[in-house]
């Protein structure tokens, strides 16, 4: 196989999987693939944060695993699958880990929510039910400048317990 | 701040062999592993390369395998698989507490063992690890393969000995055997940081509690991955009492010659040197006698 070299301008056309949907677009190859999917999907649920792979506001979830979507260049997703935060609820229902944060005000400025939220996705395919240690560890990469993460953590703990009760959230929706 | 890297062309190399091609062509490349380090470098405008050579889609470059001579570690194996590895966590104690404190899990996600030791920081934990274990490193490059030492491998600050055409493919580790017990300890600011400094040691002893082999590597104790070798040395043939440790790591602190950063003055640096080398031997020891 001969590589293709994309040149430095090069509009390169990228085709991924979005929250289950077949989604196109273009992207330069310094595109970083938070703005990828803020200005070219639309998608602004996805935040950029510090924008130095410190605070994980732009956590995604990329073929299965949580990334800093920041710290990962959009042309490296080409051909893969996204979920953004968008993507967690289902048929207006939301998803365990939104009702948790709900229920438990895990939240209160909202900024580093969507990612801390992807973050728990990850951990909980992982680890469906995890210590409180485990829950922290999990989400070490997440920065939270409110909460002081007491109810972050009461969230996921939440969300664990009801996806453990509720399989049906855990297939699929990716 | 530059958030925005600059433009790069970017190709996606789909064997190792058409890595190798690509790296010896185009000019002024990088190869984007994890690009964990990389990528961050970009945006702050340490690195500007004009062209990257993305390795992410090379098949079977990530992997484990413990059925031969050594551990084979593929050098695209993410640093969470060693996290999460039940081999590495059962027999490889030392690779697995290094792996379990680099950053944070979004970050083990993605970065990579190969990319971990090629960036070659100071602070990374992998090199210290790669030292304390002998680790031999595989390249590959237009004139073929050759393996490298790990106490040749860190040549200086971000300087391997790889050239730029050449493409790290696999670290081989010693297979750990009875008595063998190894451990990291690392001294951060908060959870994910960079070593303020940090201590790989690695031990094999008899059934008398002698060493017979030992490793230390040493992470942020100098502008490069350094081993400690003469406390390595002076320890072989040795039971470890508190007395013989307090040499030993004496013998580590005096070896080392970190910078004064934000991340604490030369001497303090040192000092912590010192005490980690005690707590990292005496836990490596503690582990190699264990399984014994």
């Amino acid at each position: 196989m001969t590589a293709l070299i994309y040149p430095a301008d090069a509009k390169v056309r990228l085709e991924l999987t979005v929250n289950g949907e077949r989604r196109v677009g273009e992207a330069e190859p310094r595109m970083l693939l938070v703005h990828f999917i803020r200005e070219v999907l639309g998608l602004t649920g996805t935040h950029v944060g510090c924008d130095t792979s410190n605070c994980g506001a732009c956590t995604v979830v990329l073929n299965g695993r949580a990334v800093k979507s920041c710290t990962v260049f959009a042309v490296q997703a080409n051909g893969g699958s996204l979920l953004t935060v968008e993507g967690l609820a289902r048929k207006g229902r939301l998803h365990p880990i939104q009702e948790g944060f709900w229920e438990k005000h895990g939240l209160q400025c909202g900024y580093c929510t969507p990612g801390m939220m992807m973050a728990a996705y990850d951990l909980l395919q992982k680890s469906p039910n995890p210590t409180e240690e485990e829950i922290r560890r999990g989400i070490s990469g997440n920065l939270c400048r409110c909460t002081g993460y007491v109810k972050i953590v009461e969230a996921i703990e939440y969300a664990a317990q009801k996806l453990r009760s509720d399989p049906s959230w855990r297939s699929g929706g990716d | 701040m530059f958030v925005i890297p600059d433009r790069f062309s970017y190709t996606v190399a789909h064997s190792v062999e058409e890595a190798v091609e690509l790296l010896h062509t185009l000019e002024d490349s990088k190869v984007l592993a994890g690009g964990q380090s990389l990528i961050p470098f970009m945006k702050l405008g340490y690195a500007s390369p004009k062209s990257l050579v993305d390795i992410n889609r090379i098949p079977n470059l990530d992997y484990l395998d413990d059925s031969g001579e050594s551990l084979k570690i593929g050098a695209l194996t993410r640093i969470s698989r060693l996290c999460d590895s039940e081999l590495v966590a059962k027999d490889y104690p030392l690779i697995h507490d290094a792996a379990l404190q680099i950053a944070d899990p979004l970050v083990r996600n993605l970065g990579t063992f190969g990319g971990n030791v090629c960036h070659a920081d100071m602070g990374d934990d992998l090199p210290a690890v790669c030292l304390a274990m002998n680790a031999e490193m595989v390249a590959s490059g237009p004139s073929g393969q050759r393996v490298l030492a790990a106490k040749d491998f860190f040549v200086d600050r971000f300087t391997t000995l790889l050239a730029s055409d050449e493409l790290l493919t696999e670290v081989r580790i010693p297979k750990n055997r009875r008595g063998c017990g190894g451990a990291y300890l690392k001294l951060e600011r908060r959870v994910g940081d960079y070593a303020i400094v940090g201590v790989a040691a690695q031990l094999e002893v008899d059934g008398d509690g002698v060493c017979r082999s030992v490793g230390i590597g040493l992470t942020s104790a100098s502008t490069k991955p350094i081993k400690a070798s003469e406390a390595e040395s002076w320890l072989v043939g040795k039971s470890l009492s508190d007395e013989v440790l307090d040499k030993a790591s004496t013998l580590a602190m005096n070896t080392s010659n970190p910078l004064s950063d934000i991340r604490g003055p030369a001497e303090y640096k040192k000092a912590m040197v010192k005490v980690l080398t005690h707590r990292a031997l005496k836990l490596a020891y503690k582990r190699a006698r264990g399984g014994l």
